[in-house]
């Protein structure tokens, strides 16, 4: 049987070396979460069961600790500079309250990470980064920021909820003081939930609508009660990190570190939307990045759709006609879908009509190449056509 | 709580419990844990013969393929054709509704059974 450790909730005595807890961990352990060691931090793979998680963000909405994720203020007048070098995306066009989404590449043209950048003022920004890459992305930030530029590693100081699901905007908007169902995607604003200062965010890692929550470690159990409350209405789930996995893999959304690496380019990743090499100013990699044609990168990131319940695996080998031709990058079972799905990295040369197999345990399995993402939510009339807000609502 | 004095182990979670003549064999309580969200099981055909410590089939969970091991040696009479279309009873009944095959012509020579005392110190719990 899979030997995948799992941390007894019920042991008094932990060992010394147990990875690091999140404000959180009592929470999950009342809620019976099956705990487990992810980028060193001790947090929920489930709770429920991944299906019914999955499926309750899909169609109510989940609820998420991802207080392990890194936070990084970068300041001052060389701010704006050392974040144009550092990602490959145009931080210059952010305005103060708007996000964006990008990778920052080594001299090679590879990926460090995936990021997420908040401006929050002319000179002050916000970096999100991957748990995974803290330490990495840390020492690579620090050695490659412009003169004038200060840099504080926030990731101890923050907690992170994530709010996901069509019933996302119900919940969030009756506890937060400030009017956030017309916020747009990409935007966050200022607020209070239950006397906490938040800072609300409409962006998620689901392809859902929802929000990630950003609190100070303080307030991070009460905000997760309140949010859990409020959430009752609409049958919210407590949803571990297993469900996280399912839900962003339908929703086209990479992992860094399966979906790509340091040896991978943006344009092999199909992150070449995020790489804006005209922007003005030249990120580190751009030199290696422009020898490439983003039509004909290297390597395709493709979408495998399986016709049954066969579920492919990081690592298992692609072919083509006989011949090796790539690599699965991410696979699950697509609870919304109901046949598995894999991303996988192919050959730039494979003609993207043949037929596709993957070994699975010795089995070809056949795959054909779809279009990500997998799955794509609903049309939702509140996001298309926000009413500009008239009046502050009155809190209950 | 499954009354589990009828079942007895093996080492790789396997259960099997008498009826008359023949013997029903699943996965245990702790198996499904550690397996998560079962998503769907490859197993024999009716007829199929089974020798012990064989392994005769997998489970497949979002997480991980887990293979399974014959407890005793026999002959596949019957099939849970419900984990077809709900694996997940494997996850939510793992002693009862999702019991796995059904074997005749049982013989336990060379089988390592544990009772469910033994199998919960094996198993942590």
């Amino acid at each position: 049987m899979n030997r995948r450790v799992r941390i007894d909730p019920r042991q008094l005595d932990l060992p010394p070396d147990m990875s690091r807890r999140t404000p959180l961990y009592d929470r999950h352990v009342a809620l019976h979460g099956s705990m487990v060691d992810f980028a060193g931090f001790c947090m929920p793979v489930r709770y429920s069961g991944i299906r019914d998680e999955h499926m309750a963000v899909r169609q109510r909405a989940g609820l998420f600790d991802i207080s392990h994720m890194g936070e990084v203020r970068i300041r001052g007048e060389g701010a704006l500079g050392s974040l144009q070098r550092l990602c490959a995306n145009n931080v210059g066009r952010l305005r103060a309250g708007q996000a964006l989404y990008g990778v920052m590449c080594n001299a090679d043209g590879g990926i460090v990470d995936d990021i997420i950048v908040y401006r929050d003022g002319d000179n002050d920004f916000m970096v999100v980064i991957n748990a995974a890459c803290h330490d990495k992305d840390i020492a690579w930030m620090r050695q490659n920021l412009e003169p004038n530029t200060e840099l504080c590693d926030e990731s101890d100081e923050w907690s992170l909820l994530a709010v996901q699901g069509p019933g996302a905007v119900d919940v969030v908007t009756r506890l937060v003081d400030t009017d956030v169902s017309v916020l747009h995607p990409f935007h966050c604003v200022m607020g209070h939930i239950s006397n906490s200062a938040v800072r609300v965010s409409r962006t998620g890692y689901t392809g859902e609508d929802g929000f990630e929550l950003y609190v100070s470690n303080d307030s991070a159990a009460r905000v997760w009660d309140a949010v859990l409350d409020a959430g009752s209405t609409v049958s919210l789930l407590p949803c571990g990190l297993g469900a996280r996995d399912t839900l962003r893999l339908e929703a086209g959304l990479r992992l860094y570190g399966q979906d790509m690496d340091e040896s991978t380019d943006p344009f092999s990743a199909a992150l070449g939307w995020t790489v804006k090499l005209d922007k003005g100013v030249d990120c580190i990699g751009s030199t290696a990045l422009r020898q490439l044609d983003p039509q004909h990168p290297p390597r395709r990131f493709v979408g495998l759709a399986f016709v049954g319940r066969d579920i492919p695996r990081h690592g298992q080998t692609v072919s083509s006609l006989g011949e090796a031709v790539g690599m699965v990058l991410s696979g699950t079972y697509s609870f919304s879908l109901g046949h598995g799905i894999a991303t996988a990295s192919i050959a730039g040369r494979v003609d993207p009509n043949a037929p596709l197999d993957v070994d699975i345990r010795g089995t070809l399995v056949a795959a054909r190449i779809v279009p990500l993402p997998f799955y794509t939510r609903p049309l939702r009339s509140s996001l298309r056509n926000p009413h500009p807000a008239t009046a502050i609502p009155q809190r209950e | 709580m499954t009354e589990l004095s009828g079942y007895r182990f093996t080492k790789t979670h396997e259960w099997v419990r008498r009826d008359g003549d023949e013997v029903v064999i699943g996965i245990s309580e702790h198996a499904q844990a550690q397996l998560g969200d079962v998503i769907f099981l490859d197993l024999p055909e009716v007829g199929a013969e089974l020798k012990v410590g064989q392994r005769f089939g997998t489970i497949e969970s979002v997480k991980a393929a887990s293979e399974l091991y014959a407890p005793v040696s026999g002959c596949v009479i019957d099939v849970n054709r419900a984990l077809g279309e709900s694996p997940e009873l494997v996850n939510n009944a793992p002693y009862t509704d999702g019991w796995v095959i059904r074997l005749e012509n049982v013989d336990e020579g060379g089988s390592e059974l544990l009772g469910e005392d033994e199998y919960r110190q094996l198993a942590g719990e």
